[in-house]
């Protein structure tokens, strides 16, 4: 990113923003209380909502459901369409947003691909995790106790058992341990109203089955990797790998390389954390060596969505040459193509764009670390640093290049830095989250985690052992 | 360390198929012991700590050190606590059993957190997870 492209995201910010917010903040009000007993104010905020989509096909729907809830019968059906209502409102600043950032990096975006598919019917376990939502929606927020959030373990395990609905199971146990620990909320000075929100609304659609996009399209061609961010709550971790793909020119007929995400993940347990958690990955030997190592990958009919997503086959990839993520992004990162955003990701959260910054002055004051770049000043987002990788704050405010994800949130732009280039001991030294993807190359690192023994191992022979009695 | 309790599950040493539920509850220093058929631990019943709550002791300063093992066990906070062993020795003057056993609750849940880590691992994008950045548990 150059000073002029950080002015232009920085001072264009998008009109309505705040207004559509205003009503999502009124909405979410009322969850905290509990839809079933609605004040005048909480009213007002749900015919708001209604007012806001009017024009839109929810319309009509949305301002019956506004009705029928004010009069204090609310149905699943009525949650529903009110998640929906307020997705729809927080995917319209995702839109704006995307938008300006795409407008000042330059950034040429895919056009996501007519639905052919239409959706399937809805799958009994969602339909109870669905009811566990609606409970906490009529509850609300500040009556939710550990009984209310001891309800959800039974859909929750017909979720996990089924790698499918993983999205959905993933999101519902986040937010039960989030909700578990926080138990009783109405002894909690401060509740993170917008975050459970988003959390519930995200989950109740997740109850129900999407229309589908084509089936991914089997890609090849050479990888190249630009940064990992890595994902984690107590009982699933992801990685994210984000990557060049250059196909030559096949199948699109475009040769500009392709803005891809490599995801895996796998399930934890709470115990397991740091950089520990790279064993459980180790299902991708190819993948974590070429992070470690910096190499590029060669994949061969790798399934690829219109997301971007690429679906990672281990064995479909092949380590190539060593390929320095800097030197990929200063070549090839202007011209890449980005690709589109699926309708029900439309969320600020999900605005993770690789950038590369060079020739800024680090500086650190109450507000943080930040970057100032030609005069202009970007917030640094050092509270997403992964435990598991050698990045630290300190390196970060010691660097003069960094490679990482553009992200807004509340109102302001961030950069989460994946890859720093800094000088330490008067020497240059280049580190990635990924560095230590096979295990920490520091010895004092290395030494405590040999210590804390193959906790891995040694729980996964008890489960062997325990679970099949 | 959870409902006012150290507790955790630990390895039979002479049979592979057993294990032991142990817990060291904070304050009153009370002991439990109890393999996952809910039978009492023998180590335990002659007044002495078994070599089960040492074990525990020992992994618990393993994983979150021995200051806040301490602390949330409320022994004195000057004592010099560094091995697990130091806690039994400090408990072995006044050992009392507990009443009533928590170990079916903490077996339970052990085996329900065994259950995660049989499931088998995604390749498709879990896009909720950037909800859950990964600094904010790390130690």
């Amino acid at each position: 990113m150059r000073g002029a492209q950080l002015t232009d995201l920085l001072d264009n910010s998008p009109a309505g923003v705040t207004e559509a917010l205003d009503v999502v903040d009124g909405f979410d009000q009322a969850l905290v209380g509990g839809l079933s007993r609605l004040d005048a104010e909480r009213t007002a905020a749900l015919a708001a909502l209604a007012g806001a989509v009017a024009s839109t096909p929810l319309g009509s729907a949305l301002a019956e459901t506004v009705d029928k809830v004010a009069a204090g019968s609310v149905g699943d059906e009525h949650l529903l369409r009110l998640a929906g209502a307020r997705t729809a409102m927080v995917g319209a600043v995702h839109d704006a947003l995307r938008e300006q950032a795409d407008t000042a990096l330059g950034r040429t975006r895919a056009q996501w691909p007519a639905l052919t598919t239409a959706a399937g019917p809805v799958d009994g376990r969602l339909l109870a995790a669905r009811s566990w939502l609606a409970e906490l929606a009529i509850t609300g927020w500040r009556n939710v106790d550990h009984d209310l959030v001891a309800t959800s373990q039974q859909a929750l395990h017909a979720l996990l058992a089924e790698p499918t609905l993983r999205r959905a199971a993933v999101l519902l146990d986040g937010l039960a341990a989030e909700l578990h620990h926080s138990s009783p909320v109405a002894t909690m000075d401060r509740l993170p109203v917008r975050r459970w929100a988003d959390l519930w609304a995200r989950a109740m659609l997740l109850t129900s089955p999407e229309s589908q996009p084509a089936a991914p399209e089997p890609v090849s061609g050479r990888l190249l990797i630009l940064g990992a961010d890595v994902h984690e709550h107590a009982t699933a971790v992801q990685l994210q790998v984000h990557a060049l793909l250059e196909t030559n020119g096949e199948p699109t007929g475009d040769s500009a390389p392709r803005l891809v995400r490599v995801s895996v993940s796998a399930a934890k347990v709470d115990t397991i954390v740091g950089p520990v958690i790279w064993q459980l990955l180790a299902a991708h030997p190819v993948l974590l060596a070429a992070l470690a190592g910096r190499l590029s990958l060669d994949v061969t009919d790798m399934p690829l969505h219109p997301s971007g997503d690429l679906v990672w086959h281990d064995g479909q990839a092949r380590p190539g040459e060593p390929a320095d993520p800097f030197a990929v992004a200063r070549v090839q990162l202007g011209e890449a193509l980005a690709p589109a955003v699926p309708p029900l990701d439309r969320h600020p959260v999900s605005i993770a764009e690789p950038v590369l910054l060079e020739g800024y002055t680090a500086s650190s004051d109450d507000a943080g670390l930040s970057f100032d770049l030609d005069g202009t000043r970007i917030a640094v987002d050092v509270d997403r640093l992964p435990g598991c990788g050698p990045l630290t704050a300190d390196l970060v405010a010691a660097s003069t290049a960094c490679l990482g994800l553009l992200r807004w949130d509340d109102g302001g732009w961030s950069v989460q830095p994946t890859g720093v280039q800094a000088t330490v001991k008067r020497k240059k030294v280049a580190v990635h989250t990924g560095d230590w993807a096979q295990g920490p190359t520091d010895p004092k690192i290395a030494k405590a985690v040999a210590r804390s023994g193959d906790t891995i191992a040694v729980l996964r022979e008890r489960a062997g052992r325990l679970l099949r009695k | 360390m959870a409902d006012g309790r150290l507790q955790g599950v630990v390895s039979s040493g002479s049979d592979i198929e057993r294990v032991y539920v142990s817990s060291i509850a904070a304050g009153t220093h009370e002991l439990s012991c109890r393999t996952n058929n809910n039978r009492p631990c023998g180590g335990l019943s002659n007044g002495v700590p078994c070599n089960h709550i040492a074990l525990l002791a020992e992994e618990a300063i393993v994983q979150y050190g021995a200051e806040q093992v301490v602390r949330f066990l409320r022994f004195d906070p000057d004592m010099e606590i560094t091995i697990g062993h130091q806690i039994v020795w400090m408990l072995d003057r006044n050992v009392q059993v507990a009443a009533v056993s928590p170990a079916a609750a903490v077996f339970s849940r052990f085996l329900r957190h065994l259950s995660y880590l049989e499931l088998p691992g995604s390749v498709e994008a879990l896009p909720e997870l950037h909800w859950f950045p990964a600094g904010a548990v790390a130690r």
